[in-house]
Protein backbone atom coordinates (compact mmCIF):
# COMPACT_ATOMS: atom_id res chain seq x y z
CA UNK A 1 0.00 0.00 0.00
CA UNK A 2 1.63 3.61 -0.94
CA UNK A 3 1.36 5.94 2.04
CA UNK A 4 0.54 9.57 1.86
CA UNK A 5 2.85 11.94 0.56
CA UNK A 6 3.06 15.46 2.54
CA UNK A 7 0.44 17.05 0.68
CA UNK A 8 -1.75 14.64 1.33
CA UNK A 9 -1.25 15.33 4.62
CA UNK A 10 -1.45 18.61 4.44
CA UNK A 11 -5.35 18.54 2.88
CA UNK A 12 -6.10 15.78 5.38
CA UNK A 13 -5.35 18.24 8.30
CA UNK A 14 -7.61 21.18 6.45
CA UNK A 15 -10.48 18.35 5.59
CA UNK A 16 -10.44 17.15 9.39
CA UNK A 17 -10.39 20.96 10.65
CA UNK A 18 -12.99 21.49 8.19
CA UNK A 19 -15.09 18.83 9.56
CA UNK A 20 -14.84 19.72 13.59
CA UNK A 21 -14.91 23.33 13.11
CA UNK A 22 -17.95 24.05 13.16
CA UNK A 23 -19.23 21.77 16.20
CA UNK A 24 -15.91 22.44 18.42
CA UNK A 25 -17.29 26.30 17.92
CA UNK A 26 -20.53 25.31 19.54
CA UNK A 27 -19.04 23.83 22.19
CA UNK A 28 -16.73 26.73 23.20
CA UNK A 29 -19.93 29.17 22.78
CA UNK A 30 -21.23 27.29 24.94
CA UNK A 31 -19.19 28.08 27.64
CA UNK A 32 -19.17 32.02 27.58
CA UNK A 33 -20.28 33.54 30.19
CA UNK A 34 -21.23 37.09 28.92
CA UNK A 35 -25.27 37.42 27.87
CA UNK A 36 -24.76 36.85 23.91
CA UNK A 37 -23.04 35.00 21.20
CA UNK A 38 -19.28 35.76 21.99
CA UNK A 39 -16.25 33.24 22.58
CA UNK A 40 -15.11 32.95 25.87
CA UNK A 41 -11.53 34.54 26.66
CA UNK A 42 -10.49 34.74 29.73
CA UNK A 43 -12.97 32.66 32.20
CA UNK A 44 -15.47 29.66 31.20
CA UNK A 45 -19.09 29.78 32.69
CA UNK A 46 -21.75 26.72 32.86
CA UNK A 47 -24.58 29.72 32.79
CA UNK A 48 -26.18 28.81 29.81
CA UNK A 49 -26.45 25.41 30.73
CA UNK A 50 -28.28 26.19 33.76
CA UNK A 51 -30.23 28.45 31.91
CA UNK A 52 -31.72 25.29 29.71
CA UNK A 53 -32.92 24.00 33.13
CA UNK A 54 -35.05 27.07 33.57
CA UNK A 55 -36.39 26.98 30.08
CA UNK A 56 -39.36 24.43 30.10
CA UNK A 57 -39.99 24.75 26.42
CA UNK A 58 -36.47 23.12 26.02
CA UNK A 59 -37.33 20.72 28.67
CA UNK A 60 -40.62 19.36 27.43
CA UNK A 61 -38.82 19.58 23.98
CA UNK A 62 -36.12 17.01 24.87
CA UNK A 63 -38.24 14.28 26.70
CA UNK A 64 -40.94 14.19 24.11
CA UNK A 65 -37.73 13.65 21.40
CA UNK A 66 -36.28 11.12 23.82
CA UNK A 67 -39.90 9.48 24.29
CA UNK A 68 -40.58 9.92 19.89
CA UNK A 69 -37.25 8.57 19.62
CA UNK A 70 -37.94 5.15 22.12
CA UNK A 71 -41.22 4.39 20.63
CA UNK A 72 -40.45 5.12 16.63
CA UNK A 73 -37.39 3.17 16.78
CA UNK A 74 -39.01 0.19 19.13
CA UNK A 75 -41.94 0.01 16.67
CA UNK A 76 -40.10 0.11 13.57
CA UNK A 77 -37.22 -2.25 14.46
CA UNK A 78 -39.83 -4.96 15.59
CA UNK A 79 -41.52 -4.26 12.09
CA UNK A 80 -38.43 -4.80 10.49
CA UNK A 81 -37.08 -8.03 12.01
CA UNK A 82 -39.60 -10.22 10.58
CA UNK A 83 -39.16 -8.20 7.52
CA UNK A 84 -35.53 -8.15 7.25
CA UNK A 85 -36.36 -12.56 8.09
CA UNK A 86 -38.23 -13.16 5.07
CA UNK A 87 -35.82 -10.93 2.48
CA UNK A 88 -32.59 -12.39 3.81
CA UNK A 89 -33.24 -16.68 4.00
CA UNK A 90 -35.76 -16.91 1.14
CA UNK A 91 -36.54 -16.62 -2.41
CA UNK A 92 -39.74 -16.01 -3.73
CA UNK A 93 -41.70 -13.86 -6.39
CA UNK A 94 -41.42 -9.95 -5.79
CA UNK A 95 -38.38 -10.15 -3.19
CA UNK A 96 -36.52 -7.76 -4.62
CA UNK A 97 -39.53 -5.37 -5.32
CA UNK A 98 -40.58 -5.93 -1.53
CA UNK A 99 -36.69 -4.58 -0.12
CA UNK A 100 -36.75 -1.82 -2.41
CA UNK A 101 -39.99 -0.72 -1.63
CA UNK A 102 -39.36 -1.06 2.53
CA UNK A 103 -36.18 0.73 2.05
CA UNK A 104 -38.32 3.58 -0.32
CA UNK A 105 -38.74 6.11 2.10
CA UNK A 106 -34.43 6.91 1.90
CA UNK A 107 -35.31 8.54 -1.37
CA UNK A 108 -37.90 10.44 -0.45
CA UNK A 109 -36.94 13.70 0.32
CA UNK A 110 -38.03 14.36 3.89
CA UNK A 111 -39.64 17.87 2.42
CA UNK A 112 -42.25 15.96 0.38
CA UNK A 113 -43.34 13.70 3.49
CA UNK A 114 -43.93 16.44 5.89
CA UNK A 115 -46.16 17.64 2.94
CA UNK A 116 -47.51 13.86 2.54
CA UNK A 117 -47.97 13.73 6.31
CA UNK A 118 -49.20 16.95 7.13
CA UNK A 119 -52.57 16.73 4.48
CA UNK A 120 -52.91 13.00 5.65
CA UNK A 121 -52.74 13.62 9.29
CA UNK A 122 -54.85 16.41 9.25
CA UNK A 123 -57.30 15.05 7.02
CA UNK A 124 -57.76 11.98 9.86
CA UNK A 125 -57.41 14.13 12.73
CA UNK A 126 -54.37 13.00 14.33
CA UNK A 127 -51.92 16.13 13.04
CA UNK A 128 -49.80 17.51 15.55
CA UNK A 129 -50.52 14.58 18.06
CA UNK A 130 -47.72 12.11 19.59
CA UNK A 131 -48.94 9.11 17.62
CA UNK A 132 -48.90 10.87 14.20
CA UNK A 133 -45.41 11.90 14.90
CA UNK A 134 -44.66 8.34 16.01
CA UNK A 135 -46.03 7.56 12.62
CA UNK A 136 -43.92 9.66 10.28
CA UNK A 137 -41.05 8.48 12.16
CA UNK A 138 -41.95 4.71 11.63
CA UNK A 139 -41.92 5.38 8.36
CA UNK A 140 -38.65 7.63 8.23
CA UNK A 141 -36.79 5.38 10.16
CA UNK A 142 -37.73 1.82 9.28
CA UNK A 143 -35.23 1.60 6.40
CA UNK A 144 -32.39 1.88 8.70
CA UNK A 145 -32.82 -0.80 10.80
CA UNK A 146 -34.36 -2.90 8.02
CA UNK A 147 -30.89 -2.44 6.82
CA UNK A 148 -28.75 -3.65 9.67
CA UNK A 149 -31.07 -6.34 10.93
CA UNK A 150 -30.73 -7.66 7.28
CA UNK A 151 -27.06 -7.59 7.00
CA UNK A 152 -27.20 -9.53 10.00
CA UNK A 153 -29.58 -11.63 8.93
CA UNK A 154 -27.89 -12.69 5.31
CA UNK A 155 -24.41 -13.35 7.36
CA UNK A 156 -26.09 -16.24 9.09
CA UNK A 157 -25.38 -19.25 8.41
CA UNK A 158 -28.95 -21.12 7.68
CA UNK A 159 -27.01 -24.40 8.58
CA UNK A 160 -26.84 -23.55 12.57
CA UNK A 161 -30.96 -23.47 12.18
CA UNK A 162 -31.00 -26.85 10.50
CA UNK A 163 -28.98 -28.71 13.03
CA UNK A 164 -31.12 -27.62 15.82
CA UNK A 165 -34.54 -28.18 13.75
CA UNK A 166 -32.77 -31.65 12.76
CA UNK A 167 -31.98 -32.08 16.70
CA UNK A 168 -36.03 -32.12 16.95
CA UNK A 169 -36.34 -28.21 18.32
CA UNK A 170 -39.46 -26.47 17.58
CA UNK A 171 -39.87 -23.93 15.19
CA UNK A 172 -39.95 -21.19 18.32
CA UNK A 173 -37.49 -22.82 20.13
CA UNK A 174 -35.11 -22.25 17.06
CA UNK A 175 -35.96 -18.10 16.61
CA UNK A 176 -35.53 -17.88 20.21
CA UNK A 177 -32.49 -19.79 21.02
CA UNK A 178 -30.37 -19.79 17.66
CA UNK A 179 -31.84 -16.83 15.43
CA UNK A 180 -32.49 -14.05 17.98
CA UNK A 181 -29.43 -14.14 19.24
CA UNK A 182 -27.44 -14.35 16.23
CA UNK A 183 -29.22 -11.64 14.67
CA UNK A 184 -28.79 -9.70 18.27
CA UNK A 185 -26.28 -7.52 17.13
CA UNK A 186 -28.19 -6.54 14.21
CA UNK A 187 -31.03 -5.59 16.27
CA UNK A 188 -29.22 -3.19 18.76
CA UNK A 189 -27.25 -1.43 16.42
CA UNK A 190 -30.55 -1.14 14.06
CA UNK A 191 -32.24 0.11 17.07
CA UNK A 192 -29.64 2.58 17.83
CA UNK A 193 -29.58 3.97 14.18
CA UNK A 194 -33.15 4.11 14.23
CA UNK A 195 -33.51 6.16 17.21
CA UNK A 196 -30.52 8.92 16.65
CA UNK A 197 -32.38 9.48 13.22
CA UNK A 198 -35.39 9.57 14.77
CA UNK A 199 -34.18 11.87 17.57
CA UNK A 200 -32.31 14.29 15.26
CA UNK A 201 -35.19 14.28 12.70
CA UNK A 202 -35.78 17.93 11.51
CA UNK A 203 -37.56 18.40 8.44
CA UNK A 204 -40.01 16.14 8.20
CA UNK A 205 -41.19 16.98 12.09
CA UNK A 206 -41.50 20.34 12.04
CA UNK A 207 -44.62 19.79 9.36
CA UNK A 208 -46.68 17.70 11.88
CA UNK A 209 -45.57 19.11 15.27
CA UNK A 210 -47.51 21.74 16.56
CA UNK A 211 -46.79 24.22 19.90
CA UNK A 212 -47.24 21.68 22.47
CA UNK A 213 -45.56 18.63 20.47
CA UNK A 214 -42.44 20.02 19.24
CA UNK A 215 -39.54 17.45 18.82
CA UNK A 216 -35.83 18.96 20.29
CA UNK A 217 -34.92 20.07 16.83
CA UNK A 218 -37.56 21.64 15.74
CA UNK A 219 -37.65 23.51 18.79
CA UNK A 220 -34.07 24.43 18.52
CA UNK A 221 -34.83 25.59 14.42
CA UNK A 222 -37.72 27.63 15.79
CA UNK A 223 -35.16 29.37 18.07
CA UNK A 224 -32.60 29.99 15.97
CA UNK A 225 -34.59 31.64 12.97
CA UNK A 226 -35.77 33.58 15.79
CA UNK A 227 -32.07 34.72 17.34
CA UNK A 228 -29.29 32.45 17.99
CA UNK A 229 -28.28 32.45 21.94
CA UNK A 230 -25.60 31.10 23.16
CA UNK A 231 -28.65 29.19 25.40
CA UNK A 232 -29.04 26.99 21.77
CA UNK A 233 -25.30 26.60 21.85
CA UNK A 234 -25.29 24.94 25.24
CA UNK A 235 -28.13 22.55 23.87
CA UNK A 236 -26.20 21.48 20.85
CA UNK A 237 -22.94 21.19 22.75
CA UNK A 238 -25.02 18.58 25.13
CA UNK A 239 -26.47 17.24 22.29
CA UNK A 240 -23.07 16.79 21.03
CA UNK A 241 -21.85 15.12 23.74
CA UNK A 242 -24.68 12.64 23.50
CA UNK A 243 -23.99 11.88 20.02
CA UNK A 244 -20.05 10.96 20.95
CA UNK A 245 -21.49 8.52 23.61
CA UNK A 246 -24.09 6.67 20.96
CA UNK A 247 -21.15 6.61 18.25
CA UNK A 248 -18.81 4.89 20.51
CA UNK A 249 -21.56 2.70 21.51
CA UNK A 250 -21.99 1.93 18.06
CA UNK A 251 -18.31 1.67 16.82
CA UNK A 252 -17.62 -0.97 19.97
CA UNK A 253 -20.55 -3.15 18.40
CA UNK A 254 -20.41 -2.58 14.62
CA UNK A 255 -17.98 -0.73 13.96
CA UNK A 256 -19.11 2.83 12.43
CA UNK A 257 -17.51 1.68 9.26
CA UNK A 258 -19.86 -1.03 9.03
CA UNK A 259 -22.43 0.84 10.34
CA UNK A 260 -22.22 3.26 6.96
CA UNK A 261 -19.97 1.43 4.90
CA UNK A 262 -21.75 -1.90 5.03
CA UNK A 263 -19.14 -3.81 4.91
CA UNK A 264 -17.29 -5.50 7.68
CA UNK A 265 -13.50 -4.58 9.00
CA UNK A 266 -10.72 -6.82 7.77
CA UNK B 1 -35.02 -24.78 3.88
CA UNK B 2 -38.41 -26.26 4.58
CA UNK B 3 -40.40 -22.74 5.02
CA UNK B 4 -43.92 -22.68 4.06
CA UNK B 5 -44.72 -20.78 0.64
CA UNK B 6 -46.54 -17.87 1.98
CA UNK B 7 -44.20 -17.68 5.08
CA UNK B 8 -41.95 -14.55 3.85
CA UNK B 9 -45.07 -12.74 2.76
CA UNK B 10 -46.49 -13.10 6.16
CA UNK B 11 -43.48 -11.78 7.83
CA UNK B 12 -43.32 -8.67 5.69
CA UNK B 13 -46.82 -8.16 6.01
CA UNK B 14 -47.13 -5.81 9.08
CA UNK B 15 -44.22 -3.84 7.49
CA UNK B 16 -46.08 -3.03 4.25
CA UNK B 17 -49.44 -2.89 6.30
CA UNK B 18 -48.10 0.49 7.79
CA UNK B 19 -46.63 1.57 4.55
CA UNK B 20 -49.42 1.09 2.83
CA UNK B 21 -51.22 3.16 5.30
CA UNK B 22 -49.28 5.70 6.25
CA UNK B 23 -46.69 5.99 3.28
CA UNK B 24 -48.40 4.90 0.42
CA UNK B 25 -52.06 6.95 0.90
CA UNK B 26 -50.29 10.25 1.82
CA UNK B 27 -48.23 10.22 -1.00
CA UNK B 28 -51.56 9.84 -2.99
CA UNK B 29 -52.94 12.63 -1.12
CA UNK B 30 -50.64 15.36 -1.68
CA UNK B 31 -50.43 13.75 -5.57
CA UNK B 32 -54.39 14.60 -5.54
CA UNK B 33 -54.32 17.83 -3.51
CA UNK B 34 -52.05 19.27 -6.08
CA UNK B 35 -54.47 18.95 -8.62
CA UNK B 36 -57.30 20.85 -6.95
CA UNK B 37 -57.91 24.61 -6.81
CA UNK B 38 -57.87 26.66 -3.57
CA UNK B 39 -59.11 29.60 -2.44
CA UNK B 40 -58.11 31.78 -0.24
CA UNK B 41 -61.80 32.00 1.97
CA UNK B 42 -62.39 28.34 0.88
CA UNK B 43 -59.88 26.20 1.09
CA UNK B 44 -59.41 23.30 -1.12
CA UNK B 45 -61.69 22.31 -4.04
CA UNK B 46 -62.83 19.44 -5.13
CA UNK B 47 -62.42 19.02 -8.50
CA UNK B 48 -59.27 18.71 -10.61
CA UNK B 49 -57.19 21.05 -12.26
CA UNK B 50 -53.91 21.84 -13.64
CA UNK B 51 -53.68 25.38 -12.46
CA UNK B 52 -51.01 24.68 -9.58
CA UNK B 53 -48.55 23.44 -11.89
CA UNK B 54 -49.05 25.81 -14.47
CA UNK B 55 -48.93 28.60 -12.10
CA UNK B 56 -45.86 26.70 -10.38
CA UNK B 57 -44.04 26.38 -14.43
CA UNK B 58 -45.02 29.22 -15.48
CA UNK B 59 -43.84 31.97 -13.08
CA UNK B 60 -40.39 33.64 -13.41
CA UNK B 61 -40.31 33.33 -9.23
CA UNK B 62 -40.65 29.50 -9.05
CA UNK B 63 -37.94 29.26 -11.64
CA UNK B 64 -35.76 31.41 -9.98
CA UNK B 65 -36.14 29.12 -7.09
CA UNK B 66 -35.62 25.76 -8.99
CA UNK B 67 -32.72 27.26 -11.00
CA UNK B 68 -31.10 28.54 -7.70
CA UNK B 69 -31.63 24.98 -5.86
CA UNK B 70 -29.91 22.97 -8.88
CA UNK B 71 -27.30 25.68 -8.87
CA UNK B 72 -26.41 25.06 -4.93
CA UNK B 73 -27.37 21.13 -5.73
CA UNK B 74 -24.42 20.87 -8.60
CA UNK B 75 -21.67 23.49 -6.23
CA UNK B 76 -22.19 21.08 -3.53
CA UNK B 77 -21.93 17.96 -5.56
CA UNK B 78 -18.59 18.92 -7.31
CA UNK B 79 -16.81 20.37 -3.93
CA UNK B 80 -18.39 16.93 -2.02
CA UNK B 81 -17.16 14.90 -4.94
CA UNK B 82 -13.57 16.16 -5.20
CA UNK B 83 -12.74 16.84 -1.35
CA UNK B 84 -14.58 13.52 -0.72
CA UNK B 85 -12.86 11.72 -2.67
CA UNK B 86 -9.36 12.79 -2.22
CA UNK B 87 -10.25 12.36 1.87
CA UNK B 88 -11.24 8.82 1.12
CA UNK B 89 -7.90 8.25 -0.71
CA UNK B 90 -5.55 9.91 2.27
CA UNK B 91 -8.08 7.93 4.34
CA UNK B 92 -7.83 4.36 2.60
CA UNK B 93 -3.41 5.24 2.25
CA UNK B 94 -2.94 5.42 6.32
CA UNK B 95 -2.20 2.73 8.93
CA UNK B 96 -4.78 1.50 11.63
CA UNK B 97 -4.85 3.25 14.77
CA UNK B 98 -4.96 7.30 12.51
CA UNK B 99 -7.24 5.27 9.95
CA UNK B 100 -10.32 4.28 12.98
CA UNK B 101 -9.97 7.13 14.37
CA UNK B 102 -10.10 9.99 11.59
CA UNK B 103 -12.75 7.38 9.83
CA UNK B 104 -14.67 8.10 13.03
CA UNK B 105 -14.30 11.95 12.62
CA UNK B 106 -14.61 12.35 9.35
CA UNK B 107 -18.22 9.61 9.40
CA UNK B 108 -19.37 10.46 12.86
CA UNK B 109 -21.21 13.98 12.27
CA UNK B 110 -23.41 12.52 10.46
CA UNK B 111 -25.46 11.63 13.76
CA UNK B 112 -24.96 14.59 14.96
CA UNK B 113 -28.65 17.14 14.17
CA UNK B 114 -28.17 18.69 11.05
CA UNK B 115 -28.96 21.63 13.05
CA UNK B 116 -26.41 21.68 15.61
CA UNK B 117 -23.67 21.39 12.66
CA UNK B 118 -25.80 24.34 11.02
CA UNK B 119 -25.95 26.29 13.98
CA UNK B 120 -21.79 26.05 13.82
CA UNK B 121 -21.49 27.01 10.55
CA UNK B 122 -23.59 30.37 11.26
CA UNK B 123 -21.83 30.89 14.57
CA UNK B 124 -18.62 30.62 12.13
CA UNK B 125 -20.15 32.81 9.83
CA UNK B 126 -22.38 35.30 11.33
CA UNK B 127 -22.09 36.27 15.14
CA UNK B 128 -18.68 35.70 15.88
CA UNK B 129 -17.41 35.75 12.31
CA UNK B 130 -14.44 33.60 13.09
CA UNK B 131 -13.63 32.71 9.57
CA UNK B 132 -14.03 36.61 7.92
CA UNK B 133 -11.16 37.74 11.08
CA UNK B 134 -8.95 34.30 10.14
CA UNK B 135 -8.98 35.69 6.85
CA UNK B 136 -8.23 38.50 6.94
CA UNK B 137 -5.34 37.86 9.68
CA UNK B 138 -4.03 35.51 6.77
CA UNK B 139 -4.31 38.31 4.53
CA UNK B 140 -6.11 36.24 2.68
CA UNK B 141 -9.47 38.89 2.06
CA UNK B 142 -9.00 42.82 2.18
CA UNK B 143 -12.79 43.26 3.04
CA UNK B 144 -15.04 40.69 5.21
CA UNK B 145 -17.23 38.07 3.25
CA UNK B 146 -20.62 38.04 3.44
CA UNK B 147 -21.15 34.39 4.16
CA UNK B 148 -24.67 34.48 6.09
CA UNK B 149 -27.76 34.92 3.62
CA UNK B 150 -25.38 34.21 0.86
CA UNK B 151 -25.37 31.66 -1.46
CA UNK B 152 -21.41 30.72 -0.74
CA UNK B 153 -22.43 30.18 3.00
CA UNK B 154 -24.88 27.98 2.07
CA UNK B 155 -22.73 25.75 -0.34
CA UNK B 156 -20.26 25.65 2.54
CA UNK B 157 -22.28 24.38 5.10
CA UNK B 158 -24.31 21.97 2.66
CA UNK B 159 -20.49 20.75 1.70
CA UNK B 160 -20.10 20.04 5.23
CA UNK B 161 -23.06 18.25 6.09
CA UNK B 162 -22.92 16.11 2.88
CA UNK B 163 -19.34 15.57 2.30
CA UNK B 164 -19.44 12.16 4.61
CA UNK B 165 -21.55 10.78 1.98
CA UNK B 166 -19.03 10.78 -0.78
CA UNK B 167 -16.13 9.47 1.93
CA UNK B 168 -18.76 6.31 2.63
CA UNK B 169 -19.15 5.27 -1.14
CA UNK B 170 -15.58 5.99 -2.52
CA UNK B 171 -14.05 4.37 0.79
CA UNK B 172 -16.49 1.11 -0.13
CA UNK B 173 -15.03 1.21 -3.38
CA UNK B 174 -11.36 1.54 -2.77
CA UNK B 175 -12.62 -1.51 -0.10
CA UNK B 176 -12.44 -3.86 -3.43
CA UNK B 177 -9.59 -2.41 -4.87
CA UNK B 178 -6.87 -5.13 -5.32
CA UNK B 179 -3.64 -3.23 -3.84
CA UNK B 180 -1.43 -5.32 -5.96
CA UNK B 181 -2.66 -3.07 -9.14
CA UNK B 182 -1.60 0.10 -7.72
CA UNK B 183 2.09 -1.29 -6.83
CA UNK B 184 1.69 -2.49 -10.23
CA UNK B 185 1.94 0.84 -11.42
CA UNK B 186 4.93 2.44 -9.21
CA UNK B 187 6.96 -0.79 -10.35
CA UNK B 188 6.45 0.67 -13.98
CA UNK B 189 7.53 3.80 -13.05
CA UNK B 190 4.32 5.48 -12.33
CA UNK B 191 4.58 8.67 -10.30
CA UNK B 192 1.97 8.87 -7.02
CA UNK B 193 0.41 11.78 -8.87
CA UNK B 194 -0.22 9.18 -11.80
CA UNK B 195 -1.13 6.52 -9.88
CA UNK B 196 -4.21 8.63 -8.14
CA UNK B 197 -4.65 9.90 -11.12
CA UNK B 198 -5.10 6.38 -13.90
CA UNK B 199 -4.97 4.18 -11.63
CA UNK B 200 -7.45 4.92 -7.92
CA UNK B 201 -9.55 7.40 -9.17
CA UNK B 202 -10.56 5.31 -12.21
CA UNK B 203 -11.17 2.32 -10.43
CA UNK B 204 -13.02 4.31 -7.36
CA UNK B 205 -15.51 5.93 -10.34
CA UNK B 206 -18.31 3.79 -9.47
CA UNK B 207 -18.22 5.26 -5.79
CA UNK B 208 -17.69 8.75 -6.94
CA UNK B 209 -20.39 8.78 -9.28
CA UNK B 210 -22.85 6.39 -6.45
CA UNK B 211 -21.75 9.18 -3.51
CA UNK B 212 -21.88 12.23 -6.14
CA UNK B 213 -25.70 11.25 -6.93
CA UNK B 214 -26.42 10.67 -3.01
CA UNK B 215 -25.07 14.20 -2.27
CA UNK B 216 -26.98 15.87 -5.29
CA UNK B 217 -30.33 14.78 -4.35
CA UNK B 218 -29.96 15.34 -0.28
CA UNK B 219 -28.68 18.53 -1.74
CA UNK B 220 -31.28 19.70 -3.88
CA UNK B 221 -33.90 18.81 -1.49
CA UNK B 222 -32.06 20.48 1.83
CA UNK B 223 -34.38 22.04 4.15
CA UNK B 224 -32.74 23.15 7.46
CA UNK B 225 -29.02 24.43 5.75
CA UNK B 226 -30.83 26.45 3.33
CA UNK B 227 -33.20 27.62 6.09
CA UNK B 228 -31.11 28.97 8.62
CA UNK B 229 -27.97 30.04 6.32
CA UNK B 230 -29.96 31.29 3.57
CA UNK B 231 -32.55 32.41 5.39
CA UNK B 232 -35.95 34.43 3.97
CA UNK B 233 -34.89 36.02 1.08
CA UNK B 234 -32.53 32.97 -0.44
CA UNK B 235 -35.16 30.65 -1.57
CA UNK B 236 -34.63 27.26 -2.42
CA UNK B 237 -37.32 24.27 -3.32
CA UNK B 238 -37.89 22.97 0.18
CA UNK B 239 -38.23 26.05 2.52
CA UNK B 240 -40.31 27.77 -0.65
CA UNK B 241 -42.83 24.14 0.19
CA UNK B 242 -42.46 25.33 4.02
CA UNK B 243 -43.79 29.08 2.93
CA UNK B 244 -46.50 28.03 1.10
CA UNK B 245 -47.97 24.78 3.07
CA UNK B 246 -47.01 26.95 6.69
CA UNK B 247 -47.41 30.79 5.93
CA UNK B 248 -49.53 31.11 2.86
CA UNK B 249 -51.31 27.91 3.72
CA UNK B 250 -51.53 27.23 -0.35
CA UNK B 251 -51.52 23.81 0.37
CA UNK B 252 -51.82 22.75 -3.55
CA UNK B 253 -50.04 25.43 -4.52
CA UNK B 254 -47.27 23.58 -1.95
CA UNK B 255 -48.16 20.15 -3.15
CA UNK B 256 -47.06 20.64 -6.35
CA UNK B 257 -43.82 22.10 -5.69
CA UNK B 258 -43.51 18.90 -3.95
CA UNK B 259 -44.54 16.17 -6.19
CA UNK B 260 -42.14 17.81 -8.75
CA UNK B 261 -39.21 17.89 -6.52
CA UNK B 262 -40.32 13.86 -5.62
CA UNK B 263 -40.24 13.42 -9.42
CA UNK B 264 -36.84 14.73 -10.16
CA UNK B 265 -35.51 13.14 -7.31
CA UNK B 266 -37.03 9.67 -8.42
CA UNK B 267 -35.99 9.76 -11.96
CA UNK B 268 -32.26 11.25 -11.09
CA UNK B 269 -31.84 8.18 -8.88
CA UNK B 270 -33.36 5.38 -10.64
CA UNK B 271 -31.72 6.56 -13.87
CA UNK B 272 -28.12 7.51 -12.35
CA UNK B 273 -28.39 4.14 -11.19
CA UNK B 274 -28.86 2.63 -14.03
CA UNK B 275 -26.26 4.37 -15.85
CA UNK B 276 -23.39 3.90 -13.06
CA UNK B 277 -24.51 0.00 -12.89
CA UNK B 278 -24.59 -0.08 -16.93
CA UNK B 279 -21.30 2.04 -17.82
CA UNK B 280 -19.59 -0.30 -14.84
CA UNK B 281 -21.08 -3.43 -14.79
CA UNK B 282 -17.45 -4.57 -15.79
CA UNK B 283 -16.04 -3.83 -12.10
CA UNK B 284 -19.22 -4.49 -10.50
CA UNK B 285 -18.76 -8.16 -12.17
CA UNK B 286 -15.01 -7.86 -10.96
CA UNK B 287 -15.88 -7.40 -7.26
CA UNK B 288 -18.46 -9.97 -7.08
CA UNK B 289 -16.13 -13.01 -7.68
Amino acid sequence: MSKNSSVALIFHAFFIAFILAPLLIVCVVAFTPLGYISLPTDQLSLRWFAAILDNPRFISAFWLSLGLGTVSSLVATLLAIPAALAIARNRFPGRDALSAFLLSPLMIPHIVLGVAFLRFFSSIGINGTFTGLALGHVIVILPFALRLVLAAATGMDPAIERAAVSLGALRFTVFRRITLPLIFPGIVSGWLLAFITSFDELTMSVFIANPSTTTLPVRMFLQIQDTIDPMVAAVSALLIAGTLIVMVVLDRMVGLERLFVGKSRH
Amino acid sequence: MSQHRAGPYWLSAPALAVYAAFLVVPLASIGLISFQHFEFYGGIQPGLTLENYRAVLGDSYYWEIFGRTFAIAALVTVFCAVLGTLEAIVLYRMRDPWRSLFLLVVLGPLLISVVVRTLGWALLFGSTGLINKALQTLGLIAEPIQFMYSTTGVVIALVHVLVPFVVISVWASLQKMDPAVERAAISLGASQLTVVRRVVVPLAMPGILAGSVIVFALAASAFATPAIIGGRRLKVIATAAYDEFLNTLNWPLGASLAVLLLLANVILLYTSNRLIERRYKAVFAESAA
